[in-house]
C-alpha cells in the first residue's frame, strides 16, 4: 500500500456479488448472505454442541443453558408470565444479532477475507425491528381489539392534555422501529469507521517512514486496542439492548401501560 | 466558500452531537451508580431501566453520526 492511499471507510460495507456482478439482476449470492449464512452456521454449531441433554452439564452445555437462561430471564422479567410465548422470538433477534456482531467483529483480515458485518446494514436491522414491531400491533389489536388505542393516553392525563399528549404518544410509537433498527446498524457502522480509520493511519505511518509518521502509528496502534475492546463492549449492549427494547414493546401490547 | 469544504465544516458540527450524547450517557451511568450505591440491594432489579436509559441517551448521538456521515457521503 503507498503512503499516500486514500483512506476509504465505507468500502467494508459495500454489498457485493459472489456469484455474479449486482447489476440489476435480482437473485446474486451475495457477501451480505455468505455471512448471514456463517452467523446461522455459527449459531447452530453452537447451540447444537449444548443441546446434549447431560444431567450433569459439562462446559458447553453449561454455556448454553446460561445464554438461554439470561434471554427467556429478560423476556420473562419484563412481559411477565405471558412472556413465555415471546421467548423464541426475542431469543432468535438476540443470538441473530450478537452473532453477526461478533462474527463481524472476527479479525480474519489478517489472513486475507474481510468479515462482513450483516448488522450493518439498514435492511437488515431495519426488517427485524419491523418484524418486532408487526408482532406488537398483531398482539396488541388481537389481544385487546380497539380499546389497544389506549396505550396513546397514559393513566391520569387530565383532558385539557389530551390534544397535546396523544400525538406525541402517537409518534413516539411509530418512531419505535424506525429507532430500534438505526440505534444498532449506526452503532455497528460506527465502530467499524473508527476502527478501519485508525487502522489505516497505522499502516500509512508506517508507510510514510518518519519518526513522525511512527509516532503517529504508536498512537494509534494502542488506541485502536482501546476501541477494540470497547466494540467488543458495543456488540453485546447492543444485542441487550435491542432484545430488551423489544420484549419492553412487546409488554406494552401485551399490558397496555 | 464550495461546497466540499462546506460539507467537511457540516460534518463536524454534526460530530458536536456525538460529544453531548456521550455527556448524556456519561450522566445515565453515573446516577445508576449513585443510586445503586447508597441501595447496592435494589440496584440488580434497576439494570433493564439503567439500559433503557442508556439506549435513548444514546440513540441521539448515534442520530448525530448518522447526519455526519448523510452529509458526507450521500448529499
Amino acid at each position: 500500500m503507498a503512503a499516500e492511499t486514500t483512506i476509504d471507510p465505507m468500502h467494508q460495507f459495500q454489498i457485493s456479488g459472489l456469484t455474479g456482478a449486482l447489476d440489476g439482476t435480482p437473485f446474486v449470492f451475495t457477501n451480505s448472505a455468505l455471512w448471514m449464512l456463517i452467523v446461522l452456521g455459527a449459531i447452530t454449531l453452537f447451540m447444537w454442541g449444548g443441546m446434549k441433554r447431560e444431567l450433569v452439564p459439562g462446559r458447553w452445555q453449561a454455556a448454553v443453558e446460561g445464554f438461554v437462561e439470561f434471554v427467556s430471564g429478560m423476556a420473562l422479567s419484563s412481559i411477565g408470565k405471558e412472556g413465555r410465548a415471546y421467548i423464541p422470538w426475542i431469543f432468535t433477534i438476540f443470538t441473530f444479532i450478537i452473532f453477526a456482531n461478533y462474527l463481524g467483529m472476527f479479525p480474519l483480515a489478517v489472513f486475507g477475507p474481510h468479515p462482513f458485518t450483516v448488522t450493518s446494514q439498514f435492511t437488515v436491522t431495519g426488517l427485524m425491528a419491523v418484524m418486532s414491531f408487526s408482532i406488537v400491533l398483531i398482539v396488541g389489536f388481537w389481544k385487546h381489539g380497539l380499546h389497544f388505542f389506549s396505550l396513546f393516553v397514559p393513566h391520569g392525563t387530565p383532558k385539557v392534555m389530551l390534544p397535546l399528549i396523544v400525538p406525541i404518544e402517537f409518534v413516539s410509537f411509530m418512531v419505535r422501529p424506525f429507532s430500534l433498527a438505526l440505534r444498532l446498524f449506526v452503532a455497528m457502522i460506527a465502530g467499524h469507521i473508527l476502527l478501519d480509520v485508525f487502522g489505516n493511519f497505522i499502516v500509512n505511518g508506517i508507510n510514510s517512514g518518519s519518526v513522525m509518521g511512527y509516532a503517529i502509528s504508536a498512537i494509534s496502534f494502542l488506541f485502536i486496542m482501546g476501541v477494540n475492546a470497547l466494540e467488543l463492549l458495543v456488540c453485546a449492549i447492543q444485542a441487550y439492548v435491542f432484545a430488551l427494547l423489544a420484549s419492553l414493546y412487546i409488554n406494552d401490547a401485551v399490558h397496555l401501560h | 466558500m464550495d461546497l466540499e469544504a462546506a460539507k467537511v465544516i457540516g460534518a463536524g458540527l454534526a460530530a458536536i452531537g456525538v460529544g453531548v450524547a456521550s455527556a448524556g450517557v456519561g450522566f445515565v451511568f453515573g446516577s445508576f451508580l449513585q443510586g445503586a450505591l447508597r441501595n447496592p440491594g435494589a440496584a440488580d432489579g434497576q439494570q433493564g431501566r439503567l439500559f433503557i436509559g442508556f439506549a435513548a441517551a444514546e440513540l441521539l448521538g448515534l442520530i448525530a453520526f448518522a447526519v455526519a456521515m448523510i452529509i458526507l457521503y450521500a448529499v
